[in-house]
């Protein structure tokens, strides 16, 4: 077995040191390791969304990316964006606006629409569908995905103006 | 008492877990001591074993066995059975490891099992398999020419069955006397369902007990209780414990017995240890039961006043390599007998062969037999449309069945049991605003812009199913639910189904009907699916039957609580049973409103007894058994609207419109995400998915860089309405919605398509219509007189 | 989902890459890792090592150089599209940057990576073809400057040589007005045909992607349009069978006669939105 490197990565708030595998992917180690199963793999090929987690601020597929590469980051996972009764607007939306049916690429979904809303606080529909293109959805027809995320917009866009 | 919950878009109860990352699919859970399986697949689509070697891979650290077919055949591990069966059917066998030939891409020849996945993985790749490649057949057709590649001995000419229903004779006959008649080759394309969840499963063998316990993404799992227990491992059934925790999407793919549950089940009694598999996606694309893949000939007659008199209908379904659960019943009696649709066709023959082929299985997708009906219908009615010179959406006008002829039997055995088809064309063309949406495509046209137009009036039977009629059909199950409703001394409510909810919002919209019958707030009401150790046996849900006859089970076993609690208040208020009315969550005497109990006083006294009817049990809760009378016929009419890119072919979706009937809804909300993803489904098909072999048997779209599903950016919002026309067999009157979109979306989206192509002599073409393909039939037909430009 | 094993070795300097790529010479440079890792994972690769330079601070740095925009090989996509030097003086790459993969991809694929991977399917190697960008080669011998149109040398074949690292690729700073237009694959959305144009100095410079065994410049499009004044009419009349079929690749959905006329198709979108 090749040698384990040892990393430190600051996940949802709280810094793990661990020793890993060079192989081991950032997603099995938030899953496997960390037991943080929110984070999901749906796929082999980077296309389908359900592992985005953020690192460092930026939406990234955590099935390509070993968790070597982490070394040093700041990880937040779905586990770490909200919970009930403090949800972050996105998983507000989502819920609101019924953005899921069967919850699984739900988590990959809502760290990219979280990521799209920090870099653009108000976006247009078609925008909104081109920032989700890396995120696969067999259930909602990204109907109300597009309005889950719209809520979200609007209502950050209002806790801004409340801030001001 | 507050308004009823039903009819309520009351945020979903299971949408908590999910967003916050908290759901438990199969692959979330770890056990002590557990370890992982690999299989390994097999790269060709049909080859010989001559033999396997296993010492490499068991050679490295941490193997701790490497299973071939050969050894779990020896063990006495049996095949797995279809559900389904015909007269004449070929059934050869099916084993979880092949031990001897493969007979498609990705078939298991040998599992390794090891302390991680990793290992297992790595040991695989060390499996030897030493194989002797034969020819392979991938499409029907050809595996049914003389001289094809045989892919079971058993099956001669790789005829798995033929099945027919109708009069071949008299419908020839309406076609000689015919006033106008089209003909139309279809090829319904082969897809891959992707459920976003890839399969997993966990095995777990208790020794003291000598008892299994299975999870694993599944719809239905007292289907694989039965299957594995009775047929496949020979153990009783009450010794294994099927469980399907959070499931993420199904369509179909997870109602079949599949081979890795048997495997990691027998392995983890070999090592006494709990052994887990998930699926990466490469190997679900070519593991996972196909859907569709027919090669059609069909054929419309009219008479002079343009009604539909006969149609001829000669289907090829492709089963792939091996019969999975309930293949049979897809290409026959979910298809053959929807081919009236909405429309009085007076005789109509349909006859189908099913050959094996190398190929993954094909089975029930979304719609099953449904969506394949409807297209051939749909596209007939629009081909008969335009060569009458009649509005696609009149001429089905004139041929539909009217409100007052029901019930209505079709020449093609099913009795609908209601309808109103022309109050959905109306509100959908209303909502379309499909006169204006014809000029503008003339006037389009006159730019040298194409956009197309695609009305569908569909309809489909589902709620599955009266067990008689489907016994006589050949299926070897039942096909009525269950329902355990029980409530505790405290007064909260656990509803147990049969059913099963991946996606489709149970916990939400069934817990809204249970607190609308008890008249408890709908947070005392949790539902609980998808565990054979804590409910009555259950079919699971398919075929659109979870509302319709899981929620009937439901409604009715709620009814009996009501009714022994009314006995229960009656004694506690001294009054005749007779004079209890249940209004605002109260029992009361009639009459006299402060003469109360409510629901929790008669909950505590069924527990306590203390002060209790001598003639009456303690305890309450009801369990019903529902067995639906008929199928339910939810209907509508979709309209799509679509723009080809005459530099390009590219076809893009500009809006949709439907209007479904689904009866009363239970969740608005609910029932619409339904359709809307069924609309995504079917887009799918009709625009981009396409499961393609090369000659050799290899799925050269095996992966979502190759097999296209649709995106955010493919689809746009959808203009959903309905109409109400109520079942007139179940306690709610409601029909199933969660096949609808699909099953009309092909058709709508392949008319507008369609449509777009008129100008240029286009009559029909092949799914999924890809740029190349719009493009060349533009090129084709450029120049054509009738073409704009 | 697991790739097979390696070493990994985390490089703090280009020096010190080109010296760990010295002692594990069959090791891969793993940067934004998004063409290598669906490799590995798939065992299409199996490198015994990865050298990480995404960390190293000078293949990251974006700078104007006089009348060079020069781009570190390790800067991501996202690092690169929302530059403001780049938007303004090599606005084609924000352009074909919009539209790769998604925002995912573009947070962490590298413009180094990508040209140095040279997947045929890639969109930003007609955008440095299209420019006339040079890359800096670094070795153990020094370093040296290559021309875009001697960089791509066959399907995942480059200039780079054994033990060599791409460290730098300099854009000619306001070449011109440019734009990039693609038609996606529906499914990977990797161009099937991507074609960048630069209008400027140098006339009509012009490249394609996607369609061929790797990036090339179109030279019979550009020769149709020298010295001409770019007007609709010319451009139409020169976006006619720039490429002939049988130059090209096809697949199953695409052919190579259907990629053939994308190229018109897209070409002229891409000189008609710069004249």
């Amino acid at each position: 077995m090749a040698e384990k490197v040892k990393i430190r990565v600051t996940v949802n708030g709280v810094e793990h040191p661990a020793e890993v595998e060079p192989r081991q992917l950032l997603v099995h180690y938030l899953r496997e390791t960390l037991g943080l199963t929110g984070t999901h793999v749906g796929c082999d090929t980077s296309q389908c969304g359900a592992c985005v987690v953020h690192v460092d601020g930026q939406a990234v597929k955590s099935c390509t990316m070993f968790a070597v590469q982490a070394d040093g980051c700041e990880v937040t996972t779905i586990e770490g964006l909200g919970e009930v009764g403090r949800l972050h607007p996105v998983q507000e939306g989502f819920w609101e606006m019924h953005g899921l049916q069967c919850g699984f690429c739900t988590p990959g979904m809502i760290m990219a629409a979280a990521d799209l809303l920090n870099k653009n606080p108000n976006p247009s529909e078609q925008e909104i569908r081109h920032a989700l293109e890396g995120n696969l959805c067999r259930c909602t027809g990204y109907h109300n995905i597009v309005r889950a995320v719209q809520y979200a917009a609007q209502k950050m866009q209002a806790g801004v103006a409340a801030d001001d | 008492m507050a308004d009823k919950l039903m009819g309520k878009a009351m945020k979903r109860v299971e949408d908590p877990r999910f967003i916050t990352g908290t759901g438990n699919y199969t692959d979330d859970m770890q056990l002590p001591g557990m370890v992982h399986a690999a299989m390994v697949r097999s790269p060709y689509a049909h080859a010989n074993i001559k033999g396997i070697r296993t010492e490499a891979a068991k050679a490295v650290p941490g193997v701790l066995a490497v299973i071939t077919g050969q050894e779990m055949k020896d063990a006495g591990v049996g095949g797995i059975p279809t559900g389904w069966l015909h007269p004449g059917i070929k059934l050869p066998p099916h084993y979880a490891i092949t031990p001897d030939k493969v007979r498609h891409m990705g078939e298991i020849v040998a599992a390794v099992i090891a302390e991680t996945r990793q290992i297992a993985e790595d040991a695989a790749a060390l499996v030897e398999v030493d194989y002797e490649p034969l020819e392979a057949v991938t499409l029907g057709s050809k595996a049914l020419e003389p001289g094809a590649p045989q892919v079971h001995a058993e099956a001669e000419g790789n005829v798995c069955f033929t099945w027919s229903i109708g009069n071949k004779d008299e419908v020839d006959a309406l076609f000689g006397q015919a006033h106008k008649s089209v003909r139309l080759e279809i090829r319904n394309n082969r897809l891959v369902p992707s459920a976003m969840e890839p399969r997993a499963s966990l095995a777990q063998y208790t020794k003291a007990s000598d008892e299994f316990t299975l999870w694993t993404t599944s719809q239905n799992p007292h289907i694989h209780r039965l299957l594995i227990a009775a047929f496949i491992l020979g153990i009783p059934e009450h010794k294994l414990r099927v469980i399907a925790p959070d499931v993420g999407g199904g369509f179909g793919s997870k109602i079949y017995q599949y081979p890795e549950e048997i495997i990691v089940l027998y392995a983890s009694k070999k090592l006494n240890k709990p052994v887990k598999w998930t699926a990466r996606r490469s190997e679900s694309f070519v593991t996972d039961s196909h859907g569709r893949d027919h090669e059609t000939v069909a054929e419309m007659a009219v008479d002079a006043d343009g009604r539909i008199t006969a149609l001829r209908v000669d289907t090829i379904a492709n089963m792939g390599a091996y019969l999975t659960t309930f293949a049979p019943a897809v290409p026959t009696y979910l298809y053959g007998t929807l081919l009236a649709g909405t429309y009085k066709t007076q005789k109509i023959y349909c006859h189908v062969t099913a050959p094996f082929t190398n190929t993954v299985p094909v089975d029930a997708y979304r719609g099953a037999g449904r969506p394949e009906a409807t297209f051939l219908i749909e596209r007939l009615v629009d081909t008969m449309a335009h060569e009458l010179g009649m509005d696609p959406a009149e001429f089905r006008r004139k041929n539909f069945i009217q409100p007052d002829e029901f019930p209505y039997q079709t020449p093609v055995a099913l009795v609908y049991d209601s309808g109103n088809y022309e109050a959905a064309l109306d509100k959908a063309l209303e909502m379309a605003n499909y006169k204006a949406l014809r000029q503008k495509q003339e006037e389009l046209r006159k730019q040298g812009r194409y956009m197309g137009i695609g009305v569908v009036s569909y309809l489909e039977a589902c709620g599955l199913a009266p067990s008689a009629l489907v016994g006589s059909l050949g299926a070897q199950a039942g096909q009525w639910e269950s329902a355990l409703v029980r409530v505790m001394p405290t007064g909260k409510v656990e509803v147990f189904t049969g059913t099963h909810s991946h996606g489709q919002g149970h916990e939400t919209a069934f817990a809204q009907v249970v607190a609308d019958e008890l008249q408890v707030p709908v947070s005392d009401v949790v539902l609980i699916h998808g565990d054979t150790g804590r409910m009555p046996y259950g079919w699971g849900s398919y075929g659109s039957r979870s509302a319709p006859t899981g929620l009937s089970a439901i409604v009715m076993a709620s009814r009996k609580i009501t009714d022994k609690a009314k006995k229960i208040a009656a004694h506690l208020l001294e009054a005749a049973p007779e004079d209890i009315e249940h209004v605002d969550g109260q029992f009361r005497v009639k009459g006299v409103p402060d003469r109360s109990k409510s629901f929790f006083d008669i909950a505590l006294m069924a527990h306590l007894a203390h002060n209790y009817p001598a003639d009456l049990e303690p305890g309450l809760e009801a369990t019903h058994f529902y067995d639906p009378k008929n199928f339910v016929y939810p209907f509508g009419t979709h309209i799509a609207v679509v723009e080809v890119d005459p530099d390009t072919g590219k076809v893009k979706l500009q809006n949709y419109t439907c209007v479904d009937d689904c009866g009363p809804l239970i969740n608005p909300m609910i029932a619409e995400g339904q359709v809307h993803g069924g609309i995504a489904q079917g887009l799918g098909q009709a625009l981009l998915e396409e499961a393609v072999y090369d000659e050799s048997g290899n799925l050269v779209t095996a992966n979502f860089l190759e097999y296209t599903l649709p995106r955010a950016d493919d689809l746009v919002q959808i203009n959903v309405g309905h109409t109400v026309t109520p079942c007139p067999h179940n306690p709610l009157g409601i029909k199933g919605i969660g096949e609808a979109g699909t099953i009309a979306s092909t058709a709508a989206v392949a008319n507008a398509v369609i449509d777009a192509l008129r100008p240029f002599g286009v009559i029909h073409l092949d799914m999924p219509y890809t740029p190349e393909k719009v493009w060349k039939a533009m090129q084709a037909g450029r120049g054509m007189p009738q073409a704009a430009d | 989902m697991y790739t097979a094993e390696f070493t990994y070795h985390k490089a703090s300097s280009v020096a010190e890459a080109i010296q760990m790529l010295q002692q594990n010479p069959d090791a891969k440079l793993l940067a934004g890792g998004h063409s290598l890792i669906p490799a590995m994972k798939l065992r299409l690769a199996q490198p015994p090592a990865l050298i990480d330079i995404s960390k190293v601070a000078e293949l990251k740095a974006i700078r104007l150089e006089g009348s060079t925009v020069v781009i570190g090989a390790a800067a991501t996509y996202h690092e690169i599209a929302s530059n403001d030097q780049v938007k303004q003086a090599a606005p084609i790459l924000a352009d074909a940057i919009r539209h790769i993969g998604d925002p995912m991809v573009r947070h962490k694929g590298t413009l180094g990576g990508s040209l140095a991977h040279a997947d045929p399917a890639a969109d930003l190697p007609a955008a440095v073809l299209a420019l006339g960008a040079k890359m800096k080669i670094q070795g153990p011998g020094g370093s040296r400057m290559v021309d875009a149109a001697d960089f791509f040398q066959g399907m995942f074949a480059t200039a780079v040589g054994q033990g060599e690292i791409l460290t730098e690729i300099h854009v000619p700073a306001n070449a011109g007005k440019q734009a990039y237009e693609k038609f996606p694959h529906p499914a990977s959305r990797y161009p099937v045909v991507g074609v960048a144009v630069v209008v400027g100095a140098n006339g009509v410079q012009a490249a394609l992607t996607g369609a061929g065994e790797h990036a090339l410049r179109l030279t019979k499009l550009e020769q149709a349009l020298a010295g001409k004044p770019l007007t609709a009419e010319a451009i139409n009349a020169a976006c006619q069978g720039i490429v002939s079929p049988d130059q090209l690749m096809g697949d199953h959905n695409h052919s190579a006669e259907y990629r053939a006329h994308l190229v018109d198709v897209m070409a002229k979108k891409a000189l008609l939105r710069v004249m």
